[in-house]
């Protein structure tokens, strides 16, 4: 990378000053070989990689396995581990309070796609600035092994049984609820979610992030959909990502017709270079259309499904001051004593 | 509505000959919902209030956008009592539906108004009946057919001013206030006021008692209803976010956020607010909000009512534990469940106060009064910021919807509070920092807010287990440590929160207790059951948890009761755990039927134990 520095045996550091060990934290007590720690190794590089400054990050979570995992990354951030399902409106809070904080959401797919999904959509529908990672494993961990909702068709548990029911789509409920950003991954497949995880904390709306990511104690057997193999086996890329972040003064060159750039709200830009299909990110009807089929096929499609950079976010519509509500100074939050005398005069 | 006949005051039956009775009555306006009569109703009560009359209205309304009966009523009083009275010697007999009997609820020598084609089933003959061309006058106003159900009502207001000798300067001033000067709908309205009082003065001879006549004791003073006086105070107190989901009667507290945010506290130069009012998807989420925005340092409320309440306990547990501020407005309605949803209570008392799973108490707040809807609007701020933790505000529908005569709010006397924050300097000042630590020996520890720069602030709030120094931790002696110290957080409240206000008469052999909007109907029962010789003193509670004054007031008097408008007694049960060595002279005088207090209940009760 070209944003590190490397001196006679110190550890590198960032564009701030940092080293990677900045951004860890506890160490994890998810299961060995968790594809959850995984995706926590890529938060941490991705957020050493972009020089977040961690007092401007807030890590937001539910309840589940997902969602202990904020204690094991960027220790030096403010984190809330909330309520199961309930993360988006504690979030949604916080940056109505604070707006300059970048807040970065892990759930899972019981706590996204189940108790969850009713506030997930209205966080999106308000789009409240966020990156919000779903780590999807198909399976209840923590109560031992329940289907959840994103379980296939057909899919069997060792307790469980069998799940009859089909599988909501986290990516499909993101786009009907016409969310800016929404990407599908798998935790094997590291520089592809660390790209994107770079893609989404730089950019200003929710940013939904499907990671596929394998159970390795209730659901990685050699038939299941959301297992290691299965993914290494069926991953299909619909592009190669490159995050290009603006503090790299260069000139971004691309090839046409081969390659697409997507530049984001402050100058950062997404490179995806085509592989086996001709995709427009752009285009939400694709984007629903591509994902149907991929739920009949039982295909597994990840990279970018769908960005638009042009929706307002919530402190947006709502007028915020560029200053946080939580930092304004108390003469800007009571109201003078003429203020005040006008507010009597109503009822006068 | 069915009425009790024994009346706390009794008035002389029969009309004609018998002394005038000047600004001691009461007119119940019985309508059908959704026609405007609340637009007749509020002209009539400011008209009289503006006449320096004291004036209370009391507005019973159904669960209901339109067609079912309503009933509204204004009490006169020249003692200035303001509390519901059981019966009302007025009658605006306007909804054919309940005609029959609202007539039997009269008193002898009662009044009756009513539209001239309208029958009754059982006249009376110890009733003053006037009938009135209520079509005819509406038609000549000349109004627009869609109008006219409207403009109706205004027929009672012409014929009332007419009968009672209301002041026509002042109806009309009411009238301009209420369509806010504009002209055509004044003009409208007023036509049919004057024509209706032209009419009764031509046609109709007076032959009841009831008059209104000009006095000096509300001169100063404002009109407002509890919701509004809230939301000043919030706004005051630098509400930041307002998280919200409909629901009576609790939403025109949002409405009146709404309403004079822009002229307290939106900035003018840049266009941009200071704060941000949002509705949420349901009770969950705007609690959800209000927690995320207290945490990161956000003066956040939300308003509710019982079965939003209901939905919003986890969150409240979770506050409580992870220590976030926020405020919560319960503006009480009778349940359980949707159970009377436009009718008052002061059933969520127990609710409120354990609200969570495990072992929780939160802090409390009864306003009793306009003035304190509007200062616990901004005190409850500086509670919860102190005290990091949620705060609830128990108003109820009596005192949120109806109209209050108050004096002028003051200008907050205290700087904001905004409670244990350490800067990154401070943080670097401070020894031995933990987010849960108790420095102090108050129980209640530092916090740092998102954005701190300093690189020891961050600390992950959690609802799991966790040691001083916010890390997860399953040792018992981490948990118990953390109980411990939040069970010492709650004895500070208790030196905190709104002290109870006493009355004490001298020569008081009894107790009263009781707490928010049954004040003025307490008041009331004290001087009646001074006058019958029962003399009392009266504690008004003020919040939770309960502290010493209580105490000291239960020591001084063989019984005291507890009077609330709740099914269980629920304060009589908490005075009782507070104090166990006065439990045995705690009497619990409740009433549970969705009708503000009166007097006469309270009276009738404590006579009855008394005797």
């Amino acid at each position: 990378m070209t944003t590190e520095t490397k001196t006679n045996g110190k550890p590198s550091v960032n564009r701030i000053g940092l080293t990677s060990q900045d951004y860890r934290a506890g160490e994890t007590t998810l299961c060995q070989g968790c594809g959850h720690n995984s995706i926590t190794s890529q938060i941490i590089a991705a957020a050493y990689e972009l020089s977040l400054a961690p007092h401007q990050v807030i890590k937001m979570s539910g309840i589940g396995c997902s969602s202990k995992t904020p204690a094991y990354f960027l220790g030096r951030s403010h984190g809330f581990n909330t309520l199961h399902g309930r993360m988006p409106s504690v979030t949604t809070g916080a940056i109505l309070a604070n707006r300059t904080l970048l807040a970065i959401g892990v759930s899972g797919d019981g706590d996204t796609g189940s108790i969850g999904l009713g506030q997930f959509k209205h966080m999106i529908r308000r789009n409240v600035p966020m990156v919000y990672i779903v780590e999807n494993n198909g399976v209840y961990g923590l109560t031992k092994g329940q289907f959840s909702a994103t379980a296939d068709v057909g899919q069997t548990l060792k307790y469980a049984g069998t799940n009859v029911l089909p599988p909501i789509d986290i990516c499909i409920e993101a786009l009907a609820a016409d969310c800016s950003f929404v990407a599908r991954s798998f935790a094997g497949d590291a520089r592809q979610v660390r790209e994107l995880l770079k893609a989404a904390m730089s950019f200003n709306g929710t940013a939904v992030l499907d990671i596929i990511s394998p159970c390795v104690t209730f659901n990685n057997h050699h038939d299941s959909t959301k297992s290691y193999d299965y993914g290494k086996a069926h991953e299909e890329r619909l592009q190669d990502i490159q995050f290009i972040p603006r503090f790299e003064e260069v000139q971004v060159e691309y090839e046409e017709g081969a390659e697409r750039v997507v530049q984001l709200h402050d100058g950062p830009i997404i490179k995806l270079r085509k592989l086996d299909r001709d995709y427009d990110p752009t285009n939400k009807w694709h984007a629903i259309e591509l994902l149907e089929k991929a739920r009949q096929n039982h295909e597994f499609i990840t990279g970018l499904l769908y960005i638009n950079t042009e929706r307002q976010t919530l402190p947006e519509t709502m007028h915020l001051p560029g200053t946080p509500l939580a930092y304004l100074p108390a003469e800007q939050l009571r109201p003078s004593r003429e203020r005040f005398a006008q507010g009597m005069a109503e009822f006068m | 509505m069915s009425a009790i006949d024994t009346e706390v005051q009794t008035h002389p039956a029969g009309h004609t000959d018998s002394t005038p009775i000047v600004n001691d009555f009461s007119i119940v306006a019985a309508t059908v919902n959704g026609s405007g009569s609340q637009t007749a109703n509020n002209v009539l009560m400011r008209a009289i209030f503006n006449m320096g009359v004291p004036v209370s209205g009391k507005n019973l309304f159904p669960s209901n956008i339109q067609g079912l009966p309503t009933w509204y009523t204004i009490r006169v009083s020249k003692r200035g009592y303001t509390a519901r009275r059981e019966s009302t010697e007025i009658l605006v007999a306007f909804n054919p539906r309940t005609a029959d009997e609202d007539l039997a609820a009269l008193p002898p020598g009662g009044v009756c108004l009513h539209p001239g084609d309208l029958k009754f089933g059982a006249p009376r003959s110890d009733v003053s009946f006037y009938p009135l061309p209520v079509r005819d006058l509406v038609k000549q106003s000349g109004a627009d057919a869609r109008l006219r159900d409207y403009i109706a009502n205004m027929v009672y207001v012409g014929a009332l001013a007419e009968l009672l000798s209301i002041d026509m300067g002042e109806i009309k001033d009411a009238l301009s206030r209420h369509f806010k000067g504009k002209p055509k709908p004044i003009d409208l309205n007023y036509g049919v006021v004057t024509a209706a009082a032209a009419w009764v003065r031509d046609h109709l001879p007076k032959t009841d008692p009831y008059r209104v006549a000009p006095m000096d004791r509300t001169s100063g003073m404002i009109l407002v209803d509890g919701n509004t006086a809230a939301a000043f105070g919030a706004l005051m107190g630098g509400m930041t976010v307002c998280a919200w989901y409909p629901i009576t009667p609790s939403t025109s507290l949002v409405d009146a956020l709404t309403e004079l945010a822009p002229i307290l506290r939106a900035d003018t130069d840049t266009e941009t607010t200071t704060y941000a009012i949002v509705q949420a998807e349901d009770e969950l989420a705007a609690a959800g909000m209000i927690v995320g925005a207290g945490w990161a340092g956000a003066r956040a409320m939300t308003a509710t009512s019982g079965p939003g309440l209901s939905l919003m306990n986890e969150f409240v547990g979770l506050a409580y534990f992870a220590e976030a501020p926020c405020v919560i407005w319960d503006v009480q309605r009778m349940g359980p469940s949707t159970g009377l949803p436009t009718r008052v209570s002061q059933g969520d008392v127990l609710s409120a106060y354990y609200m969570g799973h495990g072992d929780t108490r939160h802090v409390v707040l009864f306003p009793g009064s306009m003035t304190e809807c509007y200062e616990f609007g901004y005190q409850a701020f500086d509670l919860a910021d102190r005290l990091q933790t949620p705060v609830l505000v128990l108003s109820d529908l009596d005192l949120g919807m109806n109209n209050w005569m108050s004096e002028p709010f003051t200008y907050p006397e205290t700087p904001l509070d905004r409670g244990k924050v350490l800067t990154a300097d401070e943080l670097d000042q401070i020894k031995g920092w933990g987010r849960y630590k108790d420095l102090d020996g108050d129980g209640i520890a530092y916090r740092t807010l998102p954005g701190n720069p300093n690189p020891k602030a961050a600390y992950l709030a959690r609802g799991t287990g966790h040691n001083e120094y916010a890390v997860y931790s399953e040792r018992p002696g981490d948990w118990q440590r953390n109980m411990d110290r939040l069970a010492r957080k709650h004895e500070t409240a208790r030196t905190l929160v709104p002290a109870p206000v006493v009355i004490e008469r001298d020569d008081a052999t009894i107790g009263i207790i009781a707490y928010g909007s049954t004040d003025p109907a307490i008041r009331e029962a004290c001087d009646v059951l001074h006058d019958r010789g029962i003399s009392a003193s009266y504690l008004r509670i003020r919040a939770l948890p309960l502290e010493t004054t209580l105490r000291t007031f239960l020591a001084k008097y063989e019984r005291v009761y507890v009077v609330e408008m709740n099914q269980d007694g629920q304060m009589a049960q908490l005075v009782q755990l507070h104090a166990p060595e006065a439990a045995a002279r705690v009497r619990s005088v409740r009433i549970c039927d969705g009708m503000p207090l009166s007097a006469q209940f309270v009276v009738e009760q404590i006579q009855q134990i008394e005797a």
